[in-house]
């Protein structure tokens, strides 16, 4: 057990470090090795979670107050498998993709590896200052994938993105500094019992600096000026890892916050989340409807998923509010990763990045179109998809809250949902010749989109196994 | 004041200033040196805040040199960029966001 929880953390260094003493552009193999390894020890801990409800493990034996303690309860290992799965089918089609003389692929290795390291050591993470050094980890390697490759545009995007991650853990790591100075601990186990209904208003400060610093990170209306451009101007494997699971880490954090810290104290604040969340639902669907770049209408759509994430605040009181967050976590993972995937095949063969030129496309590319309508599904909560399964959740615990409003705002991004997936689809299926000579795909690429989009909507067949690991020992 | 409260509220003033200086400057180098600014600010919180009987409390301090690690890389990180930057368009500050 500990020696799995380390080995998420070392191995993804170690073929990190691999890569960069390869040279430039070499690593992808070990990378890709590293990743089905790391794949079955993040399995492995899944299962142990499933039998024994959470475990405990104190970095190189030193306890609590003073060592690193490292913790995996249903939620860690459902985002560890997440983020494994995600990240190893992003290395097949990153190793397809990027062709031998790519600036971009210069030091993406290095770079994905410290990124995968600090998202498994931030999900593992049970104090609040080790937390803050996994994002950064994970914040300055997205902001060195989104930059390399070096044009001005991309170089703008990661000095916009580097500047809001670096705001956003300052607030944070000022929210940390005032627990540490009320309660001279920052273990989540220590903090627990002490965080009583009676708190002191540095307390208090604290976790809105912890909340505010985080809602930046995770680009919750109105802090998500940053994404787009960064998602939608990075090269493509690098935009699906930072849509699929870059953000949720921040997100994640919120949620271990708001459960483990503040339950009690948050409860009366948790329409303010909510209310921006429905914003940035209603938001990101408008802007991905009227955007005119593919790659800009996938981002904008991150934005939209990401307020789904927020609507459940003040439903946590309901056992269902937990399992829709997750199964919208994950859903949003698989369908973004597949969505970013396709565009990027679409932009490489159409050699070109706009909506509008994408007409006749199905023909050519019939696999990448299905991958593509198949994220979408996910994306407006159809059936059987685990995003309908996340959005019915979600409904479900609303209803029974009396919460109207959530109802109404889930079921608006579903409809706009489906109107800027069927943009897309309705240009594509055109029966027209195509803009300009179709040029040559690898079929790695189109089927890696394809396993992807196909596992967001079979995961609604097995939601059972994935929602029992956030209850163990009831069988799912 | 006892003397913890003085570091502490040292510390929050330079953190807004700090942060005032990365909202409001458009130049670049600017934003970073406010960052910096901003950085120092909170590790005199981290430092400063705690304190156990009049004595410094050493956790803090060993957290504030990997708080300083982390700034120095995303300094260096952020002026890489900026130099780019420089190189490509000779712009000093960020290009106003195109898209839709």
């Amino acid at each position: 057990m500990p020696e799995s929880v380390a080995g998420l953390v070392l191995i993804p260094l170690t073929w990190a470090g691999l890569a960069f003493a390869l040279g430039p552009g070499r690593g992808g193999r070990a990378a890709l090795a590293g990743l089905v390894v790391q794949g079955g020890l993040a399995l492995q801990l899944a299962m142990a979670v499933n039998d024994r409800r959470s475990a405990h493990v104190a970095a190189g034996g030193w306890d609590a107050p003073l060592g690193i303690e490292l913790a995996v309860d249903g939620l860690s290992a459902t985002m560890l498998l997440l983020t494994q799965l995600i990240g190893l089918s992003l290395v097949i089609y990153a190793r397809a993709y990027f062709g031998a003389a790519d600036p971009e692929r210069r030091y993406f290795w290095p770079l994905v590896g410290l990124l995968i390291a600090g998202l498994n050591a931030l999900f593992i993470t049970a104090d609040l200052f080790n937390a803050y050094v996994t994002l950064e980890i994970v914040g300055l390697a997205a902001v060195g994938l989104v930059g390399a490759g070096g044009e001005a545009q991309r170089v703008g995007a990661a000095l916009r993105y580097l500047f809001a991650t670096l705001l956003g853990s300052a607030f944070y790591l000022l929210g940390v500094a005032l627990m540490y100075g009320a309660y001279g601990t920052v273990s989540f186990s220590s903090l627990a019992p002490l965080l009583t209904a009676e708190m002191s208003v540095a307390v208090l400060m604290a976790g809105g600096l912890m909340l505010a610093g985080l809602m930046i990170k995770s680009a919750l209306l109105p802090f998500h000026g940053w994404l787009p451009p960064a998602h939608g101007s990075a090269s493509t494997p690098v935009s699906a890892l930072l849509s699929a699971l870059v953000v949720k880490a921040a997100f994640y954090l919120i949620l271990r916050l708001w459960l483990d810290l503040f339950a009690a104290q948050a409860a009366p604040l948790a329409w303010l989340p909510a209310l921006l969340g429905a914003c940035a639902v209603l938001w990101g669907s408008w802007r991905a409807i009227t955007a005119v770049r593919l790659k800009m209408l996938v981002a904008y759509s991150t934005v939209a998923q990401l307020g789904y994430l927020f609507l459940v605040f003040p439903l946590l009181a309901g056992a269902a509010a937990m399992q829709a967050v997750v199964m919208q976590i994950v859903a949003h993972g698989l369908a973004k990763a597949a969505m970013f995937a396709a565009a990027g095949v679409l932009v490489s063969a159409s050699r070109q990045d706009r909506v509008a030129g994408l007409q006749g496309m199905a023909h050519h590319l019939p696999l990448t179109i299905a991958a593509f309508a198949l994220a979408g599904v996910t994306l407006m909560g159809l059936p059987p998809s685990a995003g309908f399964l996340a959005k019915w959740l979600l409904i479900q615990s609303a209803f029974a809250a009396g919460q109207w409003g959530i109802v109404a705002v889930v079921l608006a991004g579903g409809l706009l949902a489906a109107v800027y997936v069927f943009r897309v689809l309705r240009q594509a299926l055109m029966e027209a010749p195509t803009a300009r000579p179709i040029s040559p795909v690898p079929r790695t690429l189109e089927w890696v989109a394809f396993a992807l989009a196909g596992a967001s909507v079979l995961l609604g067949f097995r939601a059972g196994d994935l929602l029992g690991l956030l209850t163990p020992g009831v069988p799912g | 004041m006892s003397s913890s409260m003085v570091f502490a509220v040292t510390g929050v003033l330079l953190f807004a200033i700090g942060l005032a200086g990365m909202l409001i400057a458009a130049h670049l180098l600017r934003k970073v040196l406010a960052f910096n600014v901003l950085g120092s600010g909170l590790f005199l919180v981290l430092v400063g805040l705690p304190q156990r009987d009049g004595m410094a409390d050493p956790v803090p301090q060993a957290m504030v040199l990997t708080g300083i690690v982390v700034a120095v890389a995303a300094t260096a990180l952020a002026l890489a960029l900026l130099r780019r930057l420089h190189a490509l368009t000779g712009a000093t500050s960020l290009p106003r966001d195109t898209d839709a």
